[in-house]
């Protein structure tokens, strides 16, 4: 096994691209590292990003936030700015594991694992983020989305890396917010969870709206019916109703032993209900 | 024994809440687990493991392991002959901890290696080759009851026909049939619980040492390091006195380590390699290979009068055991029904061997469960007749003088103390909110006493050495040194115990069924009265009188009489100094079976919010109130009561063994298999009684396990009052919540 840790996202790519037998990205390790620890990989190339300077830095700008691949859950969580503009990506983010994983895990990190139950991806996803990435054949930005295509399955290529992950400007009178149903209080994995994006317009009227959905398909589901359902009202009860019953509708979940099929159905409409109304108030809205 | 009867007296130093002395060394990481020892040229083992809930193991070829570079040594059950007669339950041991020919559970040992490293062992696993074919299987304690279920273990008969049901019990007194006949009120009910593991934080780990002399020795994280010893002795052929066992540091045990499960593996790993080998399980080898307790399906029928004197109890209890018989129904069957008065009782326990692995004891083994079903029952009838349900619990209670279900006519006991101290509780009275709901529930354990040797050593400057035989696992050094400087009359500081090896001691049967501080306090105090004996006689020696005129008091010798009054007493340290002059070396020693064990009773009450839109449970509040006949160390106590209604927390609302289709456990890890984290409880309440225990000098009754049987009723009674609707089957995760709740608005 070859360890590897690149100062630049070229070089990295180089490695990767050029690697033979199974190469893997490192970031936080909060994921890889148990997966190499229980033998469920056993990895001939390690490319550690996180000496590559870009992947250590929260750079805020017109265009929003540029967050580098190799920042942690805790180093969000201490980002005064960015709590303020993206409540929910910053609390799904900082849902993940426990004190000590969050001082190393990451937003993309968590991306890359591909896991439909992952924390951060339906925040990000409603928050409409952008994965920068940077492979051999240079640089492309990739919508959260379109990164997993199925549990632990991505659409980067061969010698892809994400370098940084953008989170768009804050719109006025616009308010985010995640939640997750675990059957504890922490240190757990979804079961369902449901992100809520929300852009008002000055009387309080839902102009814009993103549904993200965690643990109900193989991949984070963007649910437009359940946008479509809330936009134009002020989340009264007719519309909450209609939201949860587009999410149900759009759940196509699994049984196992997290959760049934219909229980995962039923509460991803309970738990996007509840986080419109986050995301509401967030936004400034008044009920 | 007259010696053994309680006598009433003040104490001095028992009873308070002295420093533990094993807290500095846990806080900064030097107490020796299971995993932390070393020797040189130690290897490391791997256990290969069944990936088949049910197969025949046609044939395991190890040859390409075994000429890894690295391999040292790779076994299979060839290594392990039977020397054990083919039957009994340290067959069932060999048998559990290496394949013979079927493999019984997901995760049964089927072969094992030693080698250099970690990545070695790990590439010598792979390259064993085992060739199953795999057979129907069953992992369902009602499936395997049927007809035509597949047999688990052939040979095994019920009604003269191939079977799963390997036991049968039944105990109970009176006419169950009459009884009912006379109630205006009959409540019968259905219950399930599934299966759940002890959850230590430690997983099994030794370090197995066998020399070309045959001579071994082994370190392991254990309750019962004589019963290691003996058991595996017997299984490698050797001497008894020949294989040395120490137990380390416990990083939780809860019945789930008085069992060999992979000991002798190490041990035949070292035998054949020669040098010394190092096992540790991995978290999903815990799980799948180190017993849980049971799952259960039970039905309780309940009789009583409007006035709320029950007059028949029936309980039919089916308890799966994994692949072996177990004492599990058996057990489930006599607590069910202690801790009440009936004319008319019955429990019938079936004992039903599945495809899953070999239950083991689990705190107050197999009484939760049985106690789930009663209780639960016990609640509806109450409701039933309009009676509030502590005093409905009250008017049928057990008491001195009853005659217990299970046999035996008590003497004195607490549930009637704790019932009243439920009822009185400033808790039973506070307001619910919305959505919220309140349970209680009893419980019962039996408690057991036990072989028990001790030595208590004296230095020359005065400070004791106490060695026990029965392994700390919930604060025996801490208890038992309260306890010798009690005796002794000197500081809690001037005590060092320590839990010696098996060559140090007699034997010491294994620290279970809450034994420990009883039966280890009896052997502390008549050691340490054997050692004031000879310091008398050191006194008198120094003195030059009669042993007869001293007395000793208060931490020294006191000559009695007008004509010794120029005198000054003989402190402990003083005797001591001289005793290289005096005959030498001062000792008290002291081998026992602790006869008289006292039975201990537990009311506990809870809190709980439900959201009903997920079926997530909160636990808001909990109180235990539990006998303790004596509590020597109360932080330790309470400690007992809060860690055992934490794990039937956990019980009651979300651990549980899942399993496929495939007969294949879905998560043997701790992210699936979901144990309470610490912001899941709230503080829990206790309140210690003390009603002693008439068979101990100090009153000790055991207090580790009882406190485990009432949760799950409990909390099912308060869940089912926050929803309206009788929660019957555990872990009351959400999901099972929901769905209750969705059923009951007919949804």
């Amino acid at each position: 096994m070859r360890y590897e840790a690149p100062s630049s996202s070229k070089e990295a790519a180089k490695l990767l691209a050029s690697a033979k037998g199974k190469a893997v990205v490192l970031a936080g390790g909060t994921d890889l590292l148990v997966r190499m620890k229980s033998g469920a990989v056993e990895p001939d190339l390690i490319v550690d990003i996180k000496r590559i300077g870009a992947t250590q830095e929260i750079k805020k700008s017109g265009n929003g936030f540029k967050i580098g691949a190799g920042v942690s859950g805790a180093r969000l969580g201490k980002h005064r700015a960015l709590k303020k503009a993206w409540p929910g990506v910053v609390e799904a983010t900082n849902l993940i594991g426990s004190d000590q994983i969050q001082g190393r895990c990451t937003m993309a990190g968590n991306l890359c694992n591909a896991s439909p139950a992952a924390d951060s991806v339906p925040a990000m996803v409603a928050a409409n983020a952008k994965a920068n990435v940077v492979g051999p054949g240079g640089r492309r930005t990739v919508a959260v989305e379109k990164i997993p295509t199925g549990p632990g399955k991505t659409s980067l290529k061969k010698g892809e890396i994400i370098e940084s992950i953008t989170l768009p400007a804050k719109a006025p009178r616009s308010g985010d917010a995640y939640l997750r149903f675990i059957p504890r209080t922490e240190m757990d994995i979804a079961v369902v969870s449901a992100g809520v994006n929300l852009t008002l317009d000055s009387k309080g009227v839902v102009k814009k709206a993103r549904v993200a959905l965690g643990a109900v398909a193989p991949t984070v589901l963007l649910v437009e019916d359940a946008a479509k359902a809330i936009v134009g009202t002020k989340l009264d009860d007719d519309a909450l109703a209609a939201l949860a019953a587009a999410c149900e509708a759009a759940c196509r979940p699994i049984d196992d032993m997290r959760g049934t099929i219909e229980f995962r159905t039923e509460v991803a409409g309970v738990l996007a209900r509840r986080a419109a109304l986050t995301a509401y108030e967030r936004a400034g809205g008044k009920k | 024994m007259a010696e053994q009867s309680y006598t009433e007296q003040e104490f001095k130093v028992v009873g308070s809440r002295v420093r533990r002395p094993d807290g500095v060394d846990k806080v900064t990481g030097r107490a020796r687990y299971g995993a932390d020892a070393f020797a040189p040229g130690q290897l490391v083992g791997r256990i290969l493991r069944s990936p088949h809930a049910h197969a025949k193991i046609k044939k395991i070829d190890i040859s390409r392991a075994e000429k890894m570079k690295g391999v040292k040594a790779v076994i299979t059950c060839d290594d392990l002959p039977d020397l054990t007669g083919g039957r009994g339950p340290n067959f069932d041991i060999l048998v559990n901890c290496m394949a013979r020919g079927t493999a019984l559970y997901h995760g049964h040992a089927v072969a094992a290696v030693a080698a250099v490293d970690e990545p070695t062992a790990r590439k010598a696993l792979k390259a064993i080759k085992v060739e199953y074919k795999a057979l129907p299987h069953v992992t369902d304690v009602d499936a395997a009851m049927a007809e035509d279920a597949p047999i688990v273990q052939p040979g095994v008969e019920h009604d003269g026909k191939p079977s799963n049901i390997v036991n049968v019990s039944q105990f109970g007194h009176g006419d169950v049939d009459a009884g009912f006949a006379e109630a205006d009120v009959i409540i019968e009910k259905s219950y399930r619980t599934e299966q759940t593991h002890q959850g230590y934080i430690e997983p099994h780990a030794c370090l197995a040492s066998v020399g070309p002399d045959g001579d071994g020795e082994l370190w392991v994280t254990t309750q019962g390091h004589f019963t290691f010893r003996n058991v595996c002795a017997q299984l490698l052929g050797m001497d008894i006195a020949k294989l040395k066992v120490t137990s380390s540091e416990i990083g939780g045990g809860f019945g789930g380590k008085t069992h060999v499960w992979m000991e002798p593996v190490a041990l035949a790993l070292s035998r054949k390699a020669n040098r010394p080998v190092k096992l540790v399980m991995g978290r999903d080898e815990v799980f799948m290979g180190s017993g849980p307790t049971c799952s259960t399906s039970m039905d309780v029928k309940i009789g009583a009068k409007r006035d709320g004197t029950i007059t028949a109890g029936q309980a039919t209890l089916r308890y799966q055991d994994g692949p072996f018989p177990g004492p599990w129904g058996m057990l489930g069957a006599m607590t069910s029904w202690a801790c009440y008065d009936l004319p008319n009782v019955q429990a019938v326990a079936y004992d039903v061997l599945v495809n899953r692995p070999k239950v083991a004891a689990y705190r107050a083994p197999s009484a939760p469960m049985a106690a789930f079903a009663v209780e639960s029952t016990m609640d509806l009838v109450a409701a039933e007749i309009g009676m509030d349900p502590v005093d409905f619990r009250l008017q049928n209670v057990a008491k001195e003088g009853s005659k217990a279900a299970y046999g035996p006519t008590y003497g004195p006991i607490g549930i009637e103390a704790t019932l009243r101290a439920v009822k009185n509780h400033p808790h039973m009275k506070a307001k619910l909110g919305k959505n919220q709901g309140r349970g209680m529930a009893c419980g019962f354990w039996f408690n057991f006493g036990g072989q028990t040797c001790t030595d208590l050593n004296i230095g020359v400057d005065g400070t004791v050495n106490l060695t026990m035989g029965t392994v700390d696992v919930g604060g025996a050094r801490a208890s038992m040194s309260l306890i010798a400087a009690e005796e002794l009359g000197i500081p809690y500081e001037k005590v060092k115990c320590n839990v010696g090896d098996t060559s140090s001691l007699g034997h010491n049967d294994t620290t279970e069924g809450s034994r420990g501080t009883f039966s280890s306090g009896m052997a502390t105090i008549f050691a340490a009265r054997a050692a004031i004996d000879v310091l008398k006689a050191r006194a008198a020696l120094m003195w030059e009188i009669d042993v007869d005129d001293i007395e000793w008091k208060d931490g020294a010798a006191h000559a009695k009489g007008i004509e010794h009054s120029n005198l000054a007493p003989l402190t402990l340290a003083e005797i001591a100094k001289k005793s290289p002059q005096t005959g030498g070396p001062i000792a008290g020693h002291n081998e026992v079976v602790a006869d008289g064990a006292g039975v201990s009773f537990a009311s506990h009450i809870c809190d709980v919010e439900v959201d009903p839109e997920t079926g997530k449970t909160k636990i808001l509040r909990y109180t235990v109130v539990q006998d303790a006949g004596k509590a020597i160390h109360p932080d330790y106590v309470e400690g007992q009561f809060q860690g055992a209604a934490a794990q039937g927390i956990g019980w009651a609302l979300n651990e549980e063994y899942v399993y496929g289709e495939d007969g294949r456990l879905q998560n043997p890890s701790f992210l699936d298999y979901r144990i309470p984290v610490c912001s899941d409880l709230p503080f829990i309440d206790t309140e210690i009684l003390e009603i002693p225990n008439p068979n101990h000098p100090y009153g000790i009754r055991g207090v580790g396990e009882t406190s485990i049987v009432p949760p799950l009723a409990a909390i099912a009674g308060a869940v089912s009052n926050a929803v309206g609707v009788r929660l019957d089957h555990t872990p009351m995760s959400p999901p099972r919540v929901l769905k209750a709740i969705r059923e009951a608005n007919g949804r």
